[in-house]
This record gives C-alpha cells, sequence and structure tokens, in this order.
C-alpha cells in the first residue's frame, strides 16, 4: 500500500474496504463531554468522526479543540474547516496546530453564510474559498511549503477531503465541480445527504464516465428521518436538499411511533442499494443529534465491525 | 457608479440640532443619478429640516447648494466665498465627497446625509444593484464577465457553493446566485469548459486589505 499519510480513513480506502465515517456537532458551551459523549456512542462504528466547524454559523466550542479531545480518546478525527472565519494565516496555522496533534484528516468547506447564524452583523472572510483551502493543504503536505513559500518544518501529513453536493444548481457543473475539487487535490469526498438514489445513481454514472471516482474516493451522505416532520421540512426549506416526494409521503404514512423505526429503515435500504454502486467507496452517516441510531445503521446495513477491529 | 442611499432624516436631525446656520451641499455626479443626494434630494431635505425644526419653535438658517463635483478641488473650491456663513454643512455627495470636503474647510463641521452603499448600476429607476467592489485585481476576464467578488455573499473564486438553488443564493431567494450566472454566462459563449480551469489564490494585497490605496500616474501629471 502506499499511503501519503498515517490517516486510518486513508487506509481503509486503500485496503479496499468500505469506509464509514459519521459526525460529532460540538456544543454551544465549553463542556468536553458533549463532544466525548457523543463520539463515544459511535467510535467502534466508525473509521473516523467529522468534527463539525460552526456549523449553520453559530458559534460553538471550535473545531480543533474537539478534534484534539477525540484524538486523546484513542478515536480517528476529522477536522472539518471552513474558510468563512479565517484567512490563510489563520487557516494555515491551525492545519500545522492539528497536525501537532497528529490529526490526520481534512474536510474543507466554504460554511454557511454568517447571516444563518447568531452573528449575522459579523464579517465573513474567504480569503481563500474551499478549493483553495484543499490546494493549500495539499501543498503544504506534499510539498512541505507554506502558501508564501517558506519551508515548514514538519508539514502536517493530512488526507485531505471536500464535500460534494450531487443534487446542486447549476445542474450542468454537477460533474465539472467535482472534477475540480478532484483537481484541487481532494482525496476523499463526502456528499451531501441522499435521498433521491436514482438522481444519485445517474451523478455516479457521469462521474465514472470522466473516472472521477477512480482519483478520489466518494463516500455517500445518509442521514435518517426523524420524523415526517422532519423530512418535509427538509424538502421544502433545506436548500440543495433532493427529497422525493414518495419519500416524504412514506413517511407521513407511518403512524407516528414508529416513524423513527421507518427512517432507520430507509437509512439502511439506502446504504444497501448504494453499496452496489459502483464507485461508492464508503458512507457518511450524519444522524444530526441522534448519534446513538450510527450502530444500529451501521450493523444493519452489513458494515460493522469495522476493518480493524475485525483485525 | 457609486450608489447611496438616503440617511433616515431622524439621524440628521440629530447631527445638527446644534447647529444654526446649515448648508445642505448636493452632489450632481453619482447620488444625482441615484436620486439619493442631487440637488432636487437637496431641497426636499432642506424644506424637510426647516419643517422640522419650525415645529420645533427653532427657526434655523438651512440653505441650499448642489455642486458638480465634491471629490474635485476645482468644485468644492466654489463655496470658499461663502463657506464662512455656515456653522455646519450636510454633505449628500458619497463618502468621499463628504471627506474631500471637508479636507478643504478644516474649521467647518461637516455631516454625511447620505449611506454610501457600493458601486452599481440602475437596472432600473428605484432599483441600483452591486456590481463591483474595487479589489483592485479585476478577474472579470476568468468569469465571463460577471464579478464573484462583490456578487457572491462568500466572493467565492472557485464556485458555487453548496447553497446555490434554482438560480438563487442561498442567503436570498430574490437574490441570484453569482455563480449560476458565469456558468449561464461560459455556456451562452460555449466557453463552459473555462469553468473547469482553478482560479488560483487571490491577491488581495491591492484590496481594502493592503491598505489605502492610490493611483498615481506620473505621465498625466503637470
Ligand atoms: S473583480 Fe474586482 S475590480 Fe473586477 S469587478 Fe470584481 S471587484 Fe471590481
Ligand atoms: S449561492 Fe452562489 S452567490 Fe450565494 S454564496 Fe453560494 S456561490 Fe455565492
Amino acid at each position: 500500500m502506499n499511503l501519503k499519510t498515517p490517516s486510518k480513513l486513508e487506509q481503509v480506502f486503500a485496503a479496499g474496504h468500505i469506509a464509514v465515517t459519521s459526525e460529532c456537532g460540538p456544543p454551544r458551551g465549553s463542556d468536553p463531554e458533549a463532544v466525548t459523549k457523543k463520539a463515544e456512542m459511535i467510535k467502534d462504528h466508525v473509521d473516523a468522526i467529522n468534527i463539525t466547524d460552526n456549523q449553520t454559523a453559530m458559534t460553538r466550542l471550535c473545531s480543533l479543540a474537539s478534534c484534539i479531545h477525540i484524538k486523546q480518546m484513542g478515536l480517528e478525527p476529522i477536522l472539518q474547516m471552513v474558510t468563512r472565519d479565517r484567512n490563510r494565516i489563520a487557516m494555515q496555522s491551525d492545519l500545522l496546530g492539528a497536525a501537532s496533534f497528529d490529526i490526520h484528516n481534512l474536510l474543507c468547506l466554504s460554511g454557511d453564510h454568517q447571516s444563518f447564524g447568531d452573528c449575522a452583523q459579523g464579517q465573513n472572510v474567504h480569503d481563500l474559498d474551499s478549493m483553495q483551502l484543499i490546494q493549500t493543504a495539499r501543498q503544504m503536505r506534499d510539498e512541505g511549503k507554506f502558501l508564501g513559500g517558506d519551508d515548514i518544518k514538519r508539514p502536517p501529513r493530512m488526507f485531505v477531503g471536500a464535500a460534494a453536493n450531487p443534487f446542486a444548481d447549476p445542474y450542468e457543473i454537477r460533474v465539472p465541480r467535482l472534477a475540480k475539487k478532484v483537481a484541487a487535490g481532494a482525496e476523499y469526498i463526502q456528499t451531501q445527504c441522499i435521498f433521491n438514489l436514482e438522481k444519485f445513481e445517474q451523478w455516479m454514472h457521469d462521474v465514472r464516465e470522466r473516472g472521477l471516482h477512480e482519483k478520489t474516493c466518494i463516500m455517500a451522505g445518509i442521514t435518517p428521518f426523524k420524523s415526517a416532520g422532519m423530512a418535509k421540512f427538509m424538502a421544502k426549506r433545506v436548500p440543495g436538499m433532493d427529497i422525493p416526494d414518495a419519500l416524504v409521503k412514506r413517511m407521513s404514512d407511518t403512524p407516528k411511533d414508529k416513524q423513527q423505526a421507518e427512517g432507520i429503515k430507509i437509512a439502511i435500504e439506502s446504504i444497501q442499494r448504494l453499496k452496489e454502486c459502483q464507485g461508492v467507496k464508503g458512507f457518511h452517516i450524519m444522524a444530526i443529534e441522534w448519534e446513538e441510531k450510527v450502530p444500529e445503521i451501521c450493523e444493519a446495513a452489513g458494515m460493522h465491525p469495522r476493518p480493524e477491529n475485525a483485525g | 457608479m457609486i450608489v447611496a442611499d438616503k440617511k433616515p432624516i431622524e439621524e440628521i436631525v440629530e447631527e445638527i440640532k446644534d447647529h444654526e446656520r446649515i448648508l445642505i451641499l448636493g452632489c450632481n455626479e453619482c447620488v444625482t443619478v441615484c436620486e439619493a443626494g442631487g440637488k432636487k434630494e437637496v431641497e426636499i431635505l432642506a424644506s424637510a429640516l426647516r419643517m422640522y425644526f419650525l415645529n420645533q419653535g427653532r427657526e434655523k438658517n438651512i440653505e441650499e447648494l448642489t455642486l458638480e463635483r465634491q471629490c474635485d478641488s476645482e468644485y468644492v473650491e466654489e463655496i470658499r466665498g461663502v463657506s464662512d456663513q455656515y456653522d455646519a454643512l450636510v454633505s449628500l455627495a458619497c463618502g468621499v465627497g463628504v471627506q474631500f470636503t471637508a479636507e478643504h474647510y478644516p474649521g467647518l463641521p461637516i455631516y454625511p446625509g447620505v449611506n454610501t452603499c457600493f458601486l452599481g448600476a440602475t437596472e432600473h429607476r428605484g432599483l441600483w444593484t452591486e456590481r463591483c467592489q474595487a479589489c483592485g485585481q479585476c478577474i472579470l476576464a476568468r468569469t465571463g464577465g460577471i464579478c464573484p467578488v462583490s456578487r457572491c455573499a462568500k466572493r467565492i473564486m472557485n464556485g458555487p457553493c453548496g447553497g446555490s438553488s434554482n438560480g438563487k443564493c442561498e442567503i436570498n431567494p430574490d437574490l441570484a446566485c453569482a455563480w449560476q450566472l458565469i456558468v449561464d454566462r461560459l455556456d451562452s459563449l460555449g466557453r463552459l469548459e473555462e469553468y473547469e480551469t482553478l482560479s488560483p489564490v487571490k491577491d488581495w494585497s491591492a484590496d481594502r486589505a493592503g491598505g489605502p490605496r492610490k493611483v498615481e500616474r506620473e505621465d498625466v501629471q503637470s
């Protein structure tokens, strides 16, 4: 195996296993247990854990500190970094900080606009965009150089990834946009939550036509519905989300006390179907404030035990 | 042009309430076009202020004048002869005009009468929208002639972000996504393949980030 980093996630991909990741959102306070408890719930069922970076632009405990807590539990964190809040000095500096704790995974994002969060009157930075952050992290790792050109002593060794939305507009560039992220250096991709499986499969078909599935490891994003209300809300209110009417109906037609189970069932069915989709190399399970369900989903979908636990 | 918007009259009243002889000074350029600080707006503001203070039982001497420009010494100097008749000036020019006039009359308090908003165009009367943030290093050649610095809410160089939906920006369903516009335009130019060229890290040193800027042209200096 020709590995570029000590990342466990990279190892799992390289060994040809289906990788599994999930995520923990840090709290709106300084209690580290809010992160470590969530991590504890999922740790035996995933290969790495994303730590979100002030998601939905709400001020929270920082991603880097949360990653350190998780690393100290002996787990594998993925540092999410948005370009909204830091300039190129701060981003490079945080990458070094993460590397100093041997955090080996990075996910580059632009971040939700601050108008959605608790600091709507704040500035945004966007000195680099997410593709340029990918390039920066790769340059720091592969060439051992800062953006400014100087050498880095003990460069970071991070497996660098990005997000992708197979359903986003404009339609014409759904695949070219992925190609661009791959060209920038994204080694793995976590997609937006997938509910419209046909459309996702069509996207994967186009992705394969360009051979992109061989240049980056694509992880399908899975989110279980907790209720029919959540399905409706996401379908109507969350931009860039594609939820077929049939799925919303399936949730609504289920009696209230069985909706949670139905949501989990849909998630499991989706994973099982997408495991067969050529080029899907893993799953990213986003069970927002429902982390305790991740083990059940992984087990039922045949993704447990994880390779390293299996020896 | 520079687009400005009128300040609420209460704010202007607060600025000038302790002055007695006030000149409302308009500008005949951008702020006239965007109907925020031209001759007409000077008249309206002056009458409204007179009325306001009269109702308060305080008669003030409020006069009106509109200069060709307030960002050129030649025109700003036109009030040299009358400047000592006033104890305050309200400029309805953009922020540039306000400051430049102030620089010429160090002893005269000057207050802004408009909020200077952006560099933009008149889509139709009563609707002005942003087009440029004067970043000092124009990249329109690479983006189909549409500016992501001023028109994308995250000034993304390699857009769009994941929030682009039905051609609209994630922050507001009434706002076009700049990157949808860029993709559409590249498409209609038959140059969609250019979309895949990665835009390099931008040099922001010519932008606000690099500190106050100047353009110096020795060839035209006399
Ligand atoms: S790229 Fe810079 S100079 Fe060109 S239109 Fe945009 S902000 Fe203005
Ligand atoms: S939706 Fe479009 S305009 Fe809005 S921030 Fe994203 S890329 Fe920029």
